[in-house]
Parts: structure tokens; C-alpha cells; sequence
């Protein structure tokens, strides 16, 4: 456990010496989301409609930004090779490397999705279960996007197939989370929504680790 | 157990496919044609559907084919990644194409049948949706498997992308199932006798059969022309290396 602790320990130390690459994701959520009342035009009840499915999608499209450099630096100077020779499976380092990407890029999101909420005229019954949805949500995003991180390690235009590869497979967590807000919205039960949203989140975290441990071996070959 | 693996020699498999690749072929255009002389000639309309009943004499295969190749890939890449037998990676590569091609023909004959039927080219429901999402799962099979210059890379990445993605699989099967879908649920292989009349049952059967000797011709023709082009790849390799020392030890 102390093992992993270090493990997520350096990682986020990293991440606060390079405070620029969270910072990034956060400003690109922001920016993609403001682009949607210029494209579909400002009329409030058509921005209330759409706004779940837009902070959700806007959201994806952020996490898979900051994805890419989740193994790579390690893998470009070498200290992968360190790491998998460490007494702590190559799992667990891949765990702390995907919660370390949670942690510094999908909270920032998170806390920004409010205010973002605010600018969508998002409906007041909506914004406890977007919340909800999203910090049940995210953690699936940075566990099968690690795996999507580790299999592209070191292939041509790594980071376009990264999204080709993670997005549809995380459609489900898009449905799911999208379908929350607008049960609630609508007044209906959104305990179903957050159950599945929590399964895929719990099957995931099972699985991902696991996976990317398997990628990222056969890159060190 | 051992009595597969003696398949997993290349030139063994060469030797079989060789073999058996005409027989696939003719039986394939031989149980096509019939399937689609009796879908468009002797089997009757719809009473509700009319005619366009029959686009499902090919889009029903295709869909069953679609499955079933992402099946033979998530199946030789666990073998590929767990006996590591180049020729199961191989076989993954040649699979995934003739897969997204079945994909594109039932999600094509699905829109055309979806247009007069319910009213719309494309409804988001479940099956659809995750008809689509194997469709660029087989796309993104195929752009990784390509995207390293080393090929052993390209054959365990694009295997374990393949095997995470085989959780779709039992979601396309059951989706008509767990949600309420517009698409109707299976009426073949239900439990008890199939939902359909025999006249219509029979060219489903024959398009089915033939799209399987299909995909076998076709994957036998890919997995040799893979194997050939792995080998000229090493051959390649080797001369450039050994070329490179030559110049190595002067300007020539």
C-alpha cells in the first residue's frame, strides 16, 4: 500500500511542477463548451436541453487531451523500465498513474462543470446529478483511456488513434451520464442511471489497471 | 489441445488453405446465388413489410457475420497473445477487414430497410448504436495493428484492443433484449421453433451459409497474402542489415 502511495505520490508531484497540462484540459473544456451557444444559437431552452449531453461530451474530448502523456514520458526516458522492475506490480503503477490523471485533470472538470452548467441554462433540479454522474463518470474515462494510453505507446500519430481507439468504447459512460441529468431534469428517478454509471466504473477499475499493465509490458519488450 | 497447435505452423496452414480455399469459394457463390434466387423468387412478401422484407435475406447475415468475425479476432488474439503463434495474430489481421465490411453492408441494408419501414435512415436506438461502436471498433483494430513499425507491437497491441473490445459482443446480442428497442428482438435463434415461416426461413439460411463460406474464402486468401507479406518484410529487413554493414565499413 505504501508502494502505491509513492507510486501516486510522484505522480502528482509531477503533475504540480507541470501545473500547465491540467490547466490545459480545464481550459479546453471551457472553451469547447462556450463554442455550443455560438454554433446552435443562444436560446435558453434549447441550451437547457442540450447542455448535459454538451458538458459530457466537452468533458471526453478534455480527458482524452491529457491522456496521451499519461505513460508516454515515462516511457520515452526510460524510467518505465525502472518501474516495471520495482517489487510493486506493473498494475498498480498503472492504477496511480490513471487515479493521478483523475486527480489533476478530471476534478479541475469537474469543479468547473457548475459554472459551465450556469452558462447552459441547465435546469437548478439538474446540477446535484450532473455532479454526481460526472465524479461517478470520470474515473471510467482515465481507467479505459490509460489502457487506449498504454496500447499506443510508441505508435505513429499516437495521441488521433488514442481517441479513435478510447471514444467509443466510453459511449455507454456517455449515455449513462447524459441520461442522469436528464432524468432529473425530467423529475424522474435517477438511481438506475447512477448505478450503472457506478458498475462500469467499479468493472473498470477491476479490469483497466490490468490491461494497461499487459500494453505497456509488451511495449517494453 | 496439441492436435491444434500443429495448425499453428504457417506452412501446414498454407498447405490446408490451399486445399480447401476453392471448395470454400464455389460453395459460397453456389449458396449465395441460391439464396438469392429464392429470396427474390420463390419466397412471398411481407404481409406488413411487402417486398422490403427481403433486404433482410442480406442484412440478418451480415449482422450474424459482423459478430461472428469480430468473434474469430478476439478469439486468435488471446491465442496470438497467449501461445504466441505469429499465425493467430495473422489470421486476427486478415479477419478484421472482411469484418468492417460485413459491418458496413448490415448497417447499409439496415438504413435502406429503416427508411421505408420507420420512416428514418437511422434511429439511435440500442442495437444500432452498438452495431456502430463495433464498426469503429474493427476500424480502430485496424489502424493500430498498423500504426508501429515494429510488427510484433502492432500484433499484441491490436490483441489486447481486441479482447477489451469483445465486451460490445454480448451487448449487441442482448441489447433488443435489455432495452426497448425499435429493432425487433432475434426471431431465429430464439428458444422453440424460429418466429418465421419456412418459405422465408430457407433463403435467410442459404445467404447465411454462403456468407460464411464467403468470409472463410476470403480469410484464407487475406491469411496467405499476410503471411507472404510478413516474410517479405523479414527478407527486406534482412538485406537493408546486411547492406548497412557493408557500407558500414567504408564510403562505398
Amino acid at each position: 500500500m505504501s508502494a502505491f502511495a509513492a507510486a501516486l505520490g510522484r505522480e502528482l508531484r509531477l503533475a504540480i511542477r507541470e501545473p500547465g497540462e491540467a490547466a490545459a484540459a480545464a481550459m479546453f473544456f471551457v472553451l469547447a463548451t462556450i463554442l455550443f451557444p455560438f454554433g446552435v444559437g443562444p436560446e435558453a431552452n434549447l441550451l437547457a436541453r442540450i447542455a448535459a449531453g454538451v458538458l459530457w461530451v466537452a468533458a471526453l474530448l478534455a480527458a482524452m487531451l491529457s491522456l496521451e502523456r499519461l505513460f508516454l514520458g515515462d516511457y520515452e526516458d526510460g524510467s518505465f523500465e525502472v518501474l516495471a522492475l520495482a517489487p510493486l506490480p506493473l498494475s498498480l503503477i498503472a492504477g496511480a498513474k490513471m487515479l493521478a490523471h483523475w486527480l489533476t485533470t478530471c476534478i479541475p472538470l469537474i469543479a468547473a462543470t457548475p459554472l459551465m452548467a450556469v452558462l447552459l441554462d441547465l435546469g437548478t433540479d439538474g446540477y446535484l446529478v450532473l455532479v454526481a454522474a460526472m465524479a461517478l463518470g470520470t474515473p471510467t474515462i482515465s481507467l479505459i483511456g490509460g489502457v487506449g494510453a498504454a496500447l499506443t505507446l510508441g505508435a505513429r500519430r499516437g495521441g488521433m488513434l488514442l481517441s479513435i481507439l478510447v471514444l467509443p468504447l466510453l459511449v455507454p459512460v456517455l449515455i449513462f451520464g447524459a441520461g442522469a441529468v436528464d432524468a432529473a431534469i425530467a423529475g424522474h428517478a435517477v438511481r438506475q442511471q447512477l448505478m450503472v454509471l457506478a458498475a462500469m466504473f467499479l468493472a473498470a477499475a477491476a479490469l483497466c489497471p490490468w490491461a494497461a499493465a499487459a500494453a505497456v509490458r509488451q511495449a517494453l519488450e | 489441445m496439441s492436435r491444434l497447435h500443429r495448425f499453428a505452423s504457417p506452412a501446414r496452414f498454407v498447405r490446408l488453405a490451399d486445399r480447401i480455399q476453392p471448395w470454400t469459394g464455389w460453395a459460397a457463390a453456389l449458396l449465395i446465388g441460391a439464396g438469392l434466387v429464392v429470396g427474390f423468387g420463390f419466397s412471398p412478401p411481407d404481409y406488413q413489410q411487402g417486398d422490403t422484407v427481403r433486404i433482410m435475406y442480406v442484412h440478418v447475415p451480415s449482422a450474424w457475420m459482423a459478430m461472428f468475425c469480430y468473434a474469430v479476432m478476439a478469439v486468435c488474439a488471446a491465442a496470438g497473445l497467449i501461445w504466441r503463434h505469429p499465425l493467430a495474430h495473422v489470421i486476427a489481421h486478415g479477419a478484421a477487414p472482411i469484418g468492417a465490411c460485413f459491418t458496413i453492408v448490415c448497417l447499409a441494408t439496415g438504413m435502406l430497410w429503416g427508411k421505408p419501414m420507420w420512416g428514418r435512415w437511422w434511429a439511435w436506438d440500442a442495437r444500432l448504436t452498438s452495431v456502430l461502436i463495433l464498426l469503429f471498433l474493427y476500424l480502430g483494430y485496424i489502424a493500430l495493428a498498423n500504426a508501429f513499425d515494429n510488427t510484433a507491437r502492432g500484433d499484441r497491441s491490436s490483441a489486447i484492443l481486441a479482447l477489451v473490445g469483445a465486451v460490445n459482443l454480448p451487448v449487441i446480442k442482448f441489447s433488443v433484449d435489455w432495452w426497448n428497442t425499435l429493432h425487433q428482438p432475434a426471431s431465429v435463434t430464439r428458444i422453440g421453433a424460429p418466429a418465421i415461416h419456412s418459405s422465408m426461413l430457407t433463403p435467410l439460411l442459404l445467404m447465411a451459409a454462403g456468407f460464411m463460406c464467403l468470409f472463410a474464402a476470403l480469410l484464407f486468401v487475406r491469411v496467405r497474402a499476410g503471411l507472404l507479406e510478413r516474410r517479405l518484410r523479414a527478407l527486406r529487413h534482412a538485406r537493408a542489415h546486411a547492406g548497412g554493414m557493408d557500407t558500414g565499413t567504408g564510403l562505398s
